[in-house]
């Protein structure tokens, strides 16, 4: 095992097609522990794929990704190969990584504290009392304290996208997948929940990937922001060096576009 | 023809009402195992192995391809030593079961993809994800079409006079034999569906509608 040294997370060659269609094409970058990474790009470059990737919910094509020093999706073959993990092996890899999705995905037939205490009782085995009461921790942090005993529809966007948060951290990843978190709220709406984001960001040592639109939280929240562009990082670095002074022409034209 | 007997009616109906406890508990119980069944042939619908998906849908569409009656007669014939009643609510329920896996498959089919991606984002055991997260939404979805289907078979109990059940109908045939009074009885038993089957039918539209349908 390799904690604590090296990337936490390496995309090595990785290959994801879609019939004839080739999503992300050779890709290779790395994330290091506790990094705040945000990727950006005009749509349809790709990034959302990485993300369901590293969730498993795809599966790769080709190449491989790693996270902790282990494959994700692969398991070590007794010659030393690599080949495709199993479903038990999958549920292992994913307990490390939490996702909050573009359109919260609340369990609707569950209230807010089931919401967020469902994984932590049947996954990790927690007792449901301590379950609950780590729940009612979280929604306190994400600001919904006294909405344990609503349903999902009975609350805003903002307010659903702040249970998706707390459910997604009441698993205790090591890694936080952010997939275009705001894109479907109100304009009003926005500005909490990427506070909320920022605070976890600073508050805690959670690795986290983002896919926003959102330039200003790439800004504020990322040490280091990758432009995609057709399946491939086009430029990386810093936000200052990304937002001030781009190196690619591709750079410039997307933010051109969308600042 | 002489007219409508009304005493012969109000002689009638004790005897009919003993069927119709028979007709209701057929219904409940056949509902039951349509209920249960259909949503496990719905699942393993969903199987991921060939092994499984294939004979269920072998006797699903066996089961669809013929009729109630043949189906009641034959199991009869083959489970001769078994009480009729059972076997009646079995075949009802087996019969029906094929129906009802389709709606649950439509109910599951309409859970959004995100619920399966959200359950999966968690580590949710397969088991978990379905008892948890697919079958409480899916199925409520389906209440008011399962609840039509409840109805049908209800209608469909007199079926279970071929194969000796005493229920409504049974009574209403004996009745009418022995006292010449078939009008009677058989009105007398139409009477009694429509009551107990029309309030159940605008239940179900209302809950549909609540459900909002």
């Amino acid at each position: 095992m390799t904690t604590g040294v090296g990337p936490l997370v390496r995309f090595d060659r990785v290959v994801k097609r879609y019939g004839d269609h080739v999503v992300l094409d050779e890709l290779d970058f790395t994330v290091r522990r506790g990094e705040h990474v945000t990727l950006i790009g005009p749509s349809g470059s790709g990034k959302t794929t990485i993300l369901r990737l590293l969730m498993t919910l795809e599966k790769v094509s080709d190449g491989v990704i790693w996270v902790d020093g282990s494959p994700l999706s692969h398991v070590r073959a007794a010659n030393g190969s690599l080949k495709p993990a199993g479903e038990k092996q999958l549920r292992e890899s994913r307990k490390k990584i939490g996702m909050v999705f573009q359109q919260f995905n609340l369990f609707p037939n569950m209230k807010v504290l089931q919401n967020i205490t469902e994984a932590p009782v049947s996954v990790l085995g927690m007792d449901r009392d301590e379950a609950e009461s780590r729940a009612r921790e979280l929604l306190d942090l994400v600001g919904l304290a006294g909405k344990t005993d609503a349903h999902p529809s009975q609350l805003s966007g903002g307010q659903q996208q702040r249970v998706a948060i707390a459910r997604a951290l009441a698993m205790r990843p090591e890694i936080l997948l952010l997939d275009e978190v705001t894109s479907a709220l109100d304009p009003e709406l926005v500005a909490g929940v990427l506070d909320l984001l920022s605070d976890i960001a600073r508050s805690t040592d959670i690795t986290m990937l983002c896919v926003t639109h959102e330039m200003n939280f790439a800004r504020d929240v990322s040490e280091k922001v990758l432009m995609f562009d057709a399946g491939r990082v086009v430029e990386s670095g810093t936000p200052e060096k990304i937002f001030s002074d781009p190196e690619h022409e591709r750079t410039r034209e997307f933010l051109a576009a969308v600042l | 023809m002489n007219g409508f007997d009304w005493n012969a009616a109000g002689d009638a109906l004790p005897l009919l009402l003993e069927g119709f406890r028979v007709t209701l508990l057929a219904t409940v119980l056949g509902t039951l195992v349509a209920a249960v069944l259909g949503l496990a042939v719905a699942v393993a619908g969903r199987a991921p192995s060939r092994l499984v998906t294939l004979p269920v849908r072998a006797v699903t569409e066996f089961v669809r391809s013929t009729p109630l009656l043949v189906q009641l007669v034959g199991a009869a014939a083959v489970f001769s030593s078994v009480e009729p009643l059972t076997v009646g609510v079995v075949v009802l329920g087996v019969h029906y079961a094929a129906y009802t896996s389709e709606v649950y498959r439509a109910g599951i089919d309409g859970v959004p993809r995100g619920q399966w991606e959200a359950a999966r984002a968690l580590s949710l055991p397969a088991r978990r994800t379905w008892q948890a997260v697919i079958l409480p939404q899916a199925v409520r979805n389906v209440l008011p079409a399962l609840g039509n289907y409840a109805v049908s078979m209800f209608k469909e109990t007199p079926f279970l006079a071929v194969i000796t059940v005493q229920e409504m109908v049974f009574e209403a045939r004996r009745y009418g034999a022995e006292h010449f009074a078939y009008t009677e009885a058989f009105t007398l038993a139409g009477l009694v569906f429509l009551v107990a089957s029309y309030p159940t039918s605008l239940l179900m539209r209302k809950l549909e509608k609540r459900l909002g349908h």
